[in-house]
């Protein structure tokens, strides 16, 4: 019999997630995974933190925990702590039970149940996203059915914001539309706004009553501290408005395979934030049923303890200042070799993706005579460097940028 | 709201001078948001949280209880868990999850030595349990055959509906359940199935039919199965059950294997939730049989394109423990006997129920309760009377007259058979 699926096409590989594959496929010892933003340690290897291994192992000893489904909402505290980990503790938007806040499959997850949750309830079906953004994002907006345009955002001649672009294009956008933003550590530029330009950015949506949806996968990660990279989205909380917000903690908690995130629909009322997580519930439902239990488990437990909380901040610091070396170190190596170009933005933009500049063809040859692997448009994750292998990067820049053009 | 939270930020002292933009749209975007209502099965546990009566008793959601009518681990998993833990990263699966896992669930459906498995002609992906299955399959098959229907049984969970209309595909019915004689409508099926147009999606319930526990006999499938050749018909199985509902794995997987006996490319949904006890991980695999390795791969492929903007990646935890359980013989063997021993508790359950029943001298035949299969109960009885066993005697399940047979005890069996005898003596 007849398959009556003989008419599917073959897939394109993910070019994030087909980099790795690539790169597994590569025997070459001196090859370089510089693609996907996963963490890793000084020797390269993936980490798990001690905090986490330390829930885990009082999880799996705790002989009264079940496996019963949780509610479709996720777990309760976990929703609860998660919403003050990026509102902040005294924020008054959680005091006065204004936030519905819905576990979810990591960042994508909370992006997609919100986007869908956007196009049957919110008035307006269009989303500003920013140029460039993380190849995902206009994908799971498609499919949510929302359309997608775009705002200006990165400069490649100053390899920063093109702060003037983003104003004219968001100030041209229709009344209500919604708009996606990077609150730190913007993937893939790392090209972060200053507080300054937050604050015009926060004015120019609210003036235009656009909806703002943050995606924050990096709180902690950026600048080490947990409520400067929340900065952003306090500020917008704290004006009365109202926002969405996605959370991940797959890298500021390293729970990547975990899938934990949380969706928060910020609005102006208990009675209607109450409403708001009823009908999330019902997105949900036939997506997936209810959220998978572990990782929020981790998460909640860690979270709850004022001591592993602690433990926390401080290796999520470690991670984040390693990642600032790394960037000092690549800096420093290219200034060293005389490699043109102006280098600065290196230490200029923040997070673990640094918009090197380099094009399709330069990163083709890189990948092809120095066995790197990266993402087609240049991004490289400063988590994949270290020490070690910071020279074998910059000899490979060197010739990419003398050698092809 | 503006006042207020002038009034705050002054108390605070920190009367900062600011546009206070956010404050003029006075109202909220979601004003006309209505509650929705609650889910119909997940809601009748959460009524059941909320009621203080010592008697009250939850056969409500399909989650397996032991004769305390407590939650259970299982050993296997407890096992899985404690060699897991402290060991292994956590970094990304791939879109499609975990390879091993993913092997190791085409192996219960397919066969251990199935050959669809050996010449690589099966499209496989981890998905988030039997919901998360269905609704990629319903999305793939939304994206590549747009002008298909679903049919879906009558009745058929819920969630199913929810499911296939979510993912845009129109959705039509076939007769399954018979009300006179509490089993199946088979002419009804058939007729159904015939009339049909050629190439249509039909959804079957692989085993333990969800809600009614009615199942084809091994015969009847088989006609099912030819009259489907006949038709050209897709057939999407969904496998909540496998090992639950006889206790027996292949046993339970015997409609899916006669299909596959008679040439079908079928889709199945396969869930751990029920029979590793793994409901909050999430667990289960969705695949597809295709014509040759090149389509499984293409087909496979297509199906990460619909997991990427959902999710991402499926969840690790879940896969690990169900790859360490099936990847171990001796733990593989302990889950076997774990899984018979829940089958045969609920079994076991049926037969009290019944008999209890009769003790009472209930005027209507019980018979239905040993005939079906699997967790679920269909009763027979109508809201009003379900509504009954709720207000007077504390006992919550979903409107439809499903009981969980999972959440019967010998403990409350009596009361339970008592009550039912009280609401449905005078019908």
């Amino acid at each position: 019999m007849d398959s009556v699926f003989s008419n599917v096409d073959r897939a394109p590989e993910d070019p994030i997630l087909g980099v790795t594959v690539a790169y597994n496929n590569d025997p070459s010892p001196a090859k370089l995974n510089l693609g996907v933003g996963a963490y890793r340690t000084e020797e390269g290897k993936p980490l798990v933190l001690d905090v986490v291994r330390r829930a885990e192992q009082q999880l799996v000893n705790d002989p009264s925990r079940v496996k019963e489904y949780i509610p479709i909402a996720g777990l309760a505290d976990f929703n609860k702590l998660s919403a003050k980990l990026i509102l902040g503790a005294d924020s008054p938007a959680i005091q006065e039970s204004r936030v519905a806040t819905i576990q979810c499959l990591s960042g994508t997850g909370s992006l997609r149940v919100g986007a869908e949750f956007l196009k049957k309830h919110y008035h307006q079906c269009v989303i500003f996203i920013p140029k460039p953004t993380w190849g995902n994002h206009p994908k799971v907006f498609n499919l949510a059915g929302l359309s997608v345009e775009y705002y200006r955002y990165y400069d490649p001649a100053t390899r920063g914001l093109d702060f003037q672009g983003l104003l004219e294009d968001l100030g041209a956008a229709p009344s209500g539309a919604i708009v996606l933003l990077h609150a730190c550590a913007h993937n893939p530029t790392g090209v972060d706004p200053t507080s300054e330009q937050w604050e015009k950015i926060r004015q120019l949506i609210r003036s235009k009553s656009l909806l703002p949806f943050f995606d924050s996968a990096y709180q902690g990660f950026a600048s080490g501290s947990l409520d400067t990279d929340a900065h952003s989205v306090r500020t917008f909380v704290a004006d009365g408005g109202e926002c969405l917000i996605a959370q991940s903690y797959a890298k500021n908690m390293g729970l990547y395979g975990e899938r934990v995130g949380a969706l928060s629909i910020v609005c102006k009322s208990a009675d209607v934030a109450s409403k708001v997580e009823s009908q999330v519930k019902l997105v949900v439902r036939p997506m997936y049923s209810s959220p998978p239990i572990h990782g929020a488990s981790i998460v909640a437990t860690i979270l709850k303890s004022s001591d592993m909380y602690n433990d926390w901040t401080i290796e999520l610091k470690g991670m984040a200042d390693r990642i600032i070396s790394m960037r000092q170190q690549l800096f420093e190596a290219l200034q060293a070799k005389g490699t043109p170009g102006d280098w600065s933005h290196i230490i200029k933009q923040i997070g673990m993706f640094t918009f090197t500049g380099l094009n399709k063809e330069q990163v083709a040859f890189m990948t092809k005579e120095y066995h790197i692997y990266m993402t087609s448009d240049g991004r490289i994750s400063m988590a994949g460097l270290s020490t070690k292998t910071v020279p074998h990067l910059v000899d490979a820049i060197h010739a990419a940028v003398t050698r092809v053009v | 709201m503006a006042a207020m939270a002038i009034r705050n930020s002054a108390s605070r002292g920190t009367m900062m001078s600011r546009q206070i933009w956010g404050l003029r749209s006075m109202s909220s975007w979601w004003k006309n948001v209505e509650p929705a209502p609650k889910d119909p099965i997940l809601g009748v546990t959460e009524a059941f949280l909320a009621d203080p009566s010592p008697d009250k008793v939850n056969v409500g959601v399909g989650a397996y209880r032991d004769d305390n009518g407590k939650p259970v681990v299982l050993e296997c998993v407890r096992e899985a868990e404690r060699r897991i833990a402290g060991t292994s990263f956590m970094e990304y699966l791939p879109m499609g999850g975990s390879v091993k896992m993913v092997d190791e669930t085409l192996k219960l459906a397919y066969g251990d030595n199935s050959e669809f498995i050996k010449d690589k002609k099966i499209a496989a992906v981890q998905s988030l349990s039997g919901t998360g299955a269905c609704r990629l399959f319903a999305d793939f098959q939304k994206r590549f055959r747009p002008d298909s229907q679903i049919y879906i049984p009558v009745p058929t969970w819920s969630n199913h509906h929810n499911i296939w209309r979510d993912a845009q595909v129109t959705q039509k019915t076939y007769h399954y359940y018979h009300p006179e004689t509490k089993g199946l409508d088979f002419s009804g099926l058939m007729d159904d199935v015939k009339n049909a147009p050629e190439g249509s999606f039909f959804l079957l319930h692989a085993c333990a039919h969800n809600p009614t526990g009615v199942d084809p006999t091994e015969e009847q499938w088989r006609e099912i199965s030819q009259l489907f050749k006949a038709k050209n018909h897709f057939a999407f199985f969904d496998m909540a059950y496998q090992g639950f509902a006889s206790g027996d794995p292949a046993r339970d997987a015997k409609s899916i294997r006669i299909f596959l006996e008679d040439g079908h490319h079928i889709g199945i949904s396969q869930s751990y939730a029920k029979n590793m006890g793994l409901y909050g991980q999430r667990v289960g695999c969705l695949s597809v049989l295709c014509e040759d390795e090149k389509q499984a791969v293409t087909v496979k492929s297509q199906l990460q394109q619909l997991a990427r903007p959902m999710y991402s990646n499926p969840p690790l935890h879940g896969a690990q423990i169900v790859s360490t359980i099936l990847g171990d013989p001796a733990l593989k063997g302990l889950w076997l006997k774990e899984v018979k021993v829940m089958a045969d508790r609920i079994i076991g359950m049926r037969t009290a129920l019944r008999e209890s029943l009769e003790k009472l001298g209930s005027p209507l035949s019980w018979e239905h309760v040993t005939k079906q299969i699997g967790m679920f109960c269909y009763s027979g009885m109508t809201p009003e009377q379900v509504d009954r066993l709720t207000s007077e005697y504390h006992i919550y399940m979903t409107r439809n007259g499903r009981i969980s047979m999972a959440g019967v005890t010998t403990g409350n069996v009596g009361y339970l058979a008592n009550a039912i005898h009280e609401v449905t003596k005078s019908s």
